[in-house]
């Protein structure tokens, strides 16, 4: 019986570790229709995946000028965005507050402040140290301009969908798809076969060429989608890169120690009868 | 602390002072020097990793407390903050949270180990119902723990399970007030939660003194679930088994390691990343998956008090288990047909884990469709009836099944001793 539990030991730690890594898989939505989700091969996959830096930067740029116009980003300041690991990190400005890009990037938001003489409110050019500033002033007037949806916060979305990346970028990319007949639109919705029930208050959002690249990327629907997706892919989770980074160093760490301690145990033991 | 004779000799002036004033360090040379049973195996090097990670998840946890603000508004935006300013938190608070998954893991593994070699017979009845309280009060911590990231399944989780004490007759509602601080799941509740969260750890950690003091005083029980005998019988605690254990300890440390860097979301859940909304209700409701089996056993009958009473019964069984185990053999080695029953125990374990996943009227598998009011509805088993058939197991193992074959089954020889069990074993080729 000793070897049957032995057996048994090691194989559901085999089992444990495969199904954590089908689970992201397993969990993606399946949407309504005929729409097959598309499964990208995302540059952040894997146990060595970084992001894609360029396209995060271009994905910042179809946040900035299509989706900010409705969804924030409350738990982002603007500092992160020149952070390790980040969009537009340089090794030249390990701190992002110099970062001139960030600068010009905290610079193009206002930013609601008092001031400190005469304490009336002003509006001010951000600096990195603000965070992302709300575009509402409140949810009541969110859903007034929305037709009663609320757009969600983005900060960590990618991370609060079944699904994760695959899941926003196809539900940027599907508002093509057929509808089904049994599907009922009321004026201000809109059908979205990627949406639990189809449903979505949000209209496309994106057309080709909404944006105009800096580095001559054609600006189609999917390209923009598949950039954004990556940037708030970023956003969901900042520190993956140092994660991984310090994944390897600890698995090959504690995989040495592993060793060693298997030829002391041998060792230890070498004489006994057990 | 414990029974066995010291063997420790104070060498120098100030330990010899020490000695005779407060014998601590004597406490831990006795404690390094313990008589163990020579045939354990890897499933006994469990009580060690909980100990690693009940020290790894109070450590994180008050580094996470020096962070972390219990307030309603604040809460979920904290862990972000930690999760992105703070010095490693990126590193610690998934630690925290993988640390709970790994935590019930290997509890499991451990309570297993303790049912399959009869671990809770005499004279271990108090060490195994101090364990029972352990799991317990883990999962009241786990519970209130998984609140305070005040995501969408932390208050849906708190107040589905708050909502069970509502169903307690007559004084159920003001019962669930009391817990709650107030009507519904609010700041109140939080910071009541973040309390109790922060306290529970160390009643645990006391408890585990305990837990060991039992162990030491009556001995480790083993393998083949023979006492030992003579010092052949036995080794010392260390270098035999700290070796042994800090093996064990890595090797846990990698699959600890794999899912805290690699796939740190894989053991929760997508919705705990939107924050709480009391005006909203997430589609499915699930408890971490620790809780699966138990979540499914209260579902499997449609009365909710009954369901509550059924969940809380499969966790005070454990506690009398000593007494409705009525065979004399403690180790299933030498009980062939019990065997059979406990690994089918453990498949529907799983099983009710599995129910407690899916959504009740879902179907397991179907076998054609029935005309039921003019609609055609597929025929089979669903989940509710899945977890019927699997509650009913889990209460006919230890109400039934462990009462009578003690009395009916007849065991196989024992051998006399430890060392002779280790020689045997030897002939045969079934090393360790």
């Amino acid at each position: 019986m000793t070897l049957n539990m032995k057996t048994a030991l090691i194989a559901g730690s085999v089992v444990l570790v495969a199904a954590a890594s089908t689970l992201a898989y397993a969990a993606g939505g399946g949407g309504t229709g005929d729409y097959k989700m598309e499964h990208k091969h995302w540059h952040f996959k894997g146990a060595f995946g970084t992001y894609d830096t360029a396209a995060a930067q271009r994905g910042y740029q179809v946040y900035r000028e299509v989706c900010a116009s409705c969804h924030q980003l409350k738990h982002l300041s603007f500092r992160h965005l020149g952070d390790k690991g980040a969009p537009f990190y340089d090794k030249n400005y390990p701190n992002p507050n110099d970062n001139p890009y960030v600068k010009n990037f905290a610079a193009d938001w206002s930013i609601e402040d008092i001031d400190g003489e005469t304490g009336d409110i002003l509006e001010r050019p951000g600096v990195p140290a603000d965070k992302f500033p709300a575009i509402y002033p409140n949810e009541a007037a969110a859903r007034a301009g929305n037709g009663g949806g609320l757009p969600p916060d983005l900060s960590v979305i990618v991370a609060a969908r079944n699904g994760g990346a695959d899941y926003i970028y196809n539900l940027l990319v599907a508002y093509n798809a057929k509808k089904p007949a049994d599907i009922e639109l009321t004026p201000g919705l809109y059908y979205n076969p990627v949406m639990d029930g189809g449903k979505i208050s949000m209209a496309p959002p994106l057309s080709d060429e909404l944006v105009e690249y800096a580095d001559g990327t054609p600006a189609t629907v999917e390209q923009m989608a598949a950039d954004v997706t990556e940037f708030l892919a970023w956003s969901s989770d900042p520190k993956l890169e140092q994660r991984k980074a310090t994944g390897l160093m600890a698995m090959l760490y504690l995989s040495i120690l592993a060793i060693l301690l298997w030829f002391s145990y041998k060792r230890v033991w070498k004489d006994v009868e057990h | 602390m414990s029974g066995h004779p010291s063997t420790y000799e104070p060498k120098y002036a100030p330990t010899k002072w020490l000695d005779q004033r407060l014998p601590i360090v004597r406490m831990g040379a006795d404690f390094m020097t313990y008589p163990s049973p020579r045939n354990l195996n890897y499933w006994y090097t469990f009580g060690g990793i909980l100990t690693m990670l009940l020290a790894s998840q109070i450590i994180t946890g008050i580094i996470l407390a020096m962070h972390y603000v219990p307030h309603v508004d604040m809460a979920f935006e904290s862990v972000q903050r930690i999760r992105r300013d703070v010095p490693f938190g990126w590193l610690i608070q998934p630690m925290h949270a993988v640390g709970a998954s790994m935590f019930f893991l290997a509890v499991y593994v451990h309570m297993f180990r303790g049912l399959y070699y009869g671990s809770y017979k005499a004279p271990r009845e108090v060490l195994w119902i101090i364990g029972c309280l352990i799991y317990l009060i883990m999962m009241a911590t786990g519970f209130l723990g998984y609140t305070l990231p005040w995501g969408q399944m932390s208050f849906w989780g708190a107040t589905v399970i708050t909502g069970f004490f509502g169903a307690v007759p007559v004084v159920g509602e003001s019962l669930q007030q009391w817990l709650l601080g107030g009507y519904a799941v609010d700041n109140a509740t939080l910071n009541r939660f973040f309390a109790l969260h922060y306290l529970l750890p160390f009643v645990i950690a006391g408890l585990v003194g305990l837990h060991v003091w039992a162990l030491h005083h009556v001995g480790q029980n083993n393998p083949i679930g023979i006492t030992e005998k003579t010092k052949k019988d036995t080794l010392s605690f260390h270098p035999y088994y700290t070796v042994k254990d800090g093996f064990a300890m890595v090797i846990f440390m990698l699959i600890f390691a794999f899912f805290v860097f690699y796939q740190p979301d894989a053991l929760g859940h997508a919705d705990n990343y939107i924050e709480a909304d009391a005006l909203k209700t997430p589609p499915h409701i699930v408890p971490e998956w620790y809780f699966l089996p138990f979540y499914a056993i209260l579902r499997a009958v449609p009365d909710k008090l009954a369901g509550i009473l059924l969940m809380l019964g499969a966790i005070i069984v454990l506690f009398v288990l000593p007494w409705l185990d009525t065979s004399k053999v403690r180790s299933n080695r030498f009980r062939p047909v019990a065997r059979k029953f406990f690994w089918i125990f453990v498949f529907f374990c799983f099983i009710l884990g599995w129910c407690g996943a899916e959504t009740p009227d879902d179907m397991v598998f179907t076998v054609g469709e029935r005309m039921v009011d003019g609609e055609m509805k597929p025929m089979g088993l669903n989940f509710t009836w899945l977890s019927r058939i699997a509650t009913f197991y889990y209460f006919a193992y230890f109400l039934a099944i462990l009462p009578i074959l003690g009395m009916v089954e007849k065991p196989l020889d024992r051998p006399d001793s430890i060392t002779k069990a280790v020689l045997g074993d030897k002939a045969h080729g079934a090393a360790e």
